[in-house]
């Protein structure tokens, strides 16, 4: 589907929190990465929720992860799906696996477009967007 | 605990089936285009049917509260054509309304509730104001963890698309060679949104030029034509403009009846023998973007009930509504191996006269997609090829007796199979 947009301003979406994702987005803010483990079958699980959807336990701790991961998949947009974006076509958005498991959507920072591919290692930085919003961004990973 | 093995408690058979045209009319809404379906439908069939004789509607539509602020279509359906006090019903999964709408209304006659179920599918997308589709397309993205960084619905399918090329090697030229497929076969279908092959539009936009008197490009075929990025420029690589489904109006309407009654009806019925539905985690949960665990599901549980092996489906309309989800429908249905299917495509095999038609509609891609109709629009492609009135696409040199639709829901949340057989 394509869609065409004149004359609007509308904010970037951000995300909303809620009682569940509170923890993750008060561990963005500070600049840490944190992901719901579920104590009784290990699984780590993203985005958070109230429930292991592996072993259906609602006993779960947050921890913090290392920040690093790889591309597992990733796009170029080149045409306004969303108004908001308009000012930053060409960009990317990609689909990181942390290391530890979980996959995320995000976007590759501090990299030229044309240099992203899938399995490229890379770590966590944060945007600040507000006082309690910031998006957990990638970028490649220092040697 | 295993599960037991699906089954329909009775038979049922599609009797009549029929669509509006496919395209952008600003002077109709989704209940025109659901009336101009139901006369199609009813002109389609052998025998006439009286509308107090059927028992309930289910209706697939995906948004027609945000697309044109209208919500509880079913009844409004139901009274433009007649069928009030019936029971109606609105399916909704996303572009799968339709297909869902159809296994609604089988699973209703199989229980024994209904005997004769009208199923229709509609959906406005053309001519509304800006602000609704702009608050629609974007409503269709998850704001916190796919808006906030600009993630919308063709980029996911562009990410699959990018999974896939790059754990098979496959390139841009083979998602078009999907396209040009679908247009030629889209260029003989009168109801479809563009009824042009790729070549027909490559051809018409040199012939401007040379009228305005602008440089000839030198497209020497369609690959070198959907290369040029002025005539097709990316959206969201690997994935340009032609590789997109297009926005649509249009309805679809079938009619399904328990089998013991389908010859009252129809002198050449076509029978239900096998329906599957499955759903799958978002994205950022799925061990592999290369393959859709829902349409694996579907097809495996239609394919059971029906009896029947993937080798044996002669044609099949499936959903491709960006043209790297074609290829992976006919990987997921067991046509193709994984890794296989556009080889399959670039040797023609999936081309109308090759081993395994695919979209002999002209597809999403070029019959349109609009959203809720387009599960039940596969079937009326089915319906006339199945009963040879698919008049110059008409598949050729085959008895058509086993076929499949696959319609699926946004990137594979919902996917749902049926088979179809003639006796
Ligand atoms: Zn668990």
């Amino acid at each position: 589907m394509v869609g065409k947009f004149e004359g609007f301003e509308i904010p970037k979406p951000i995300p909303a929190l809620t009682e569940d994702t509170k923890p993750y987005w008060e561990g963005c803010a500070r600049h840490e990465l944190l992901i719901q483990h579920c104590q009784d079958c290990g699984h780590f699980r993203f985005p958070p929720s109230g429930l292991c959807p592996k072993c259906m336990s609602t006993n779960t701790e947050w921890v913090a992860v290392s920040g690093k991961g790889q591309v597992y998949s990733w796009t170029i947009f080149h045409y306004v799906y969303h108004p908001a974006y308009a000012k930053d076509i060409p960009y990317n958005v990609a689909i990181v696996q942390l290391n530890e498991g979980p996959l995320l959507h995000t976007n590759i920072v501090e990299c030229n477009n044309e240099d992203i591919y899938i399995g490229m290692p890379v770590e966590v930085i944060f945007e600040d967007v507000n006082d309690e919003i910031s998006l957990p961004k990638f970028r490649p990973l220092s040697k | 605990m295993s599960r037991r093995a699906p089954k329909l408690g009775r038979g049922v058979a599609l009797v009549g089936a029929g669509m509006s045209k496919f395209g952008a009319f600003a002077d109709k809404t989704s209940r025109d285009l659901f009336v101009d379906a139901f006369n199609a439908m009813t002109k389609s069939m052998d025998k006439a049917i009286n509308t107090e004789d059927i028992d309930a509607l289910y209706v697939g539509n995906y948004s027609s509260d945000l697309f044109e602020g209208q919500g509880h279509i079913a009844p409004i359906m139901a009274d433009w054509v007649g069928l009030v006090p019936k029971p109606a019903t609105r399916v909704e999964d996303a572009c799968a309304s339709g297909g869902v709408a159809i296994r609604e209304g089988i699973i209703a006659i199989a229980s024994g509730i209904y005997d004769i179920v009208l199923v229709g599918g509609t959906e406005k997308m053309s001519n509304l104001p800006t602000e609704q589709v702009t608050d629609t397309l974007a409503s269709a993205s998850d704001a916190t963890y796919e808006g906030s960084c600009g993630f919308t619905f063709p980029g996911l399918y562009a990410a699959m698309a990018t999974a896939y090329m790059d754990k098979y090697g496959a390139s841009v030229e083979h998602l078009m060679k999907v396209g040009i497929k679908n247009h030629n076969n889209g260029a003989l279908n009168p109801k479809a949104q563009f009824n042009k092959t790729i070549k027909d539009l490559m051809n018409s936009r040199i012939e401007k030029a040379k009228q305005k008197g602008e440089q000839i490009p030198d497209w020497h075929d369609e690959i070198d034509f959907l290369r040029d990025p002025r005539a097709n420029p990316v959206v969201a690589w690997p994935m340009r403009l032609f590789d997109c489904s297009p926005i649509t109006d249009g309805a679809a309407c079938i009619l399904l009846v328990a089998e013991d009654l389908a010859k009252n009806f129809s002198d050449d019925p076509i029978y239900v023998v096998g329906t599957g539905q499955g759903s799958d985690h978002a994205l950022h949960e799925r061990d592999d973007l290369t393959s859709i665990l829902s349409a694996r599901i579907a097809a495996q549980e239609a394919y059971k009930m029906a009896g029947v092996t993937p080798e044996e489906i002669q044609i099949a309309e499936v959903h491709d509504c960006f043209t790297i989800a074609e290829l992976l429908a006919i990987e997921d249905l067991g046509f193709f191996k994984h890794g296989e299917a556009f080889k399959a495509t670039e040797q023609g095999l999936t081309a109308r006269d090759g081993l395994k038609p695919i979209n002999t509609s002209g597809g999403l891609k070029s019959k349109g997609h609009p959203v809720g109709a387009s599960g039940v629009g596969q079937v009326v492609e089915i319906w006339h090829q199945m009963r040879g009135e698919a008049g110059p696409r008409q598949v050729p040199g085959k008895d058509i007796r086993l076929t499949l639709t696959h319609n699926v829901g946004a990137t594979g949340g919902t996917c749902v199979v049926h088979i179809f057989q003639r006796r």
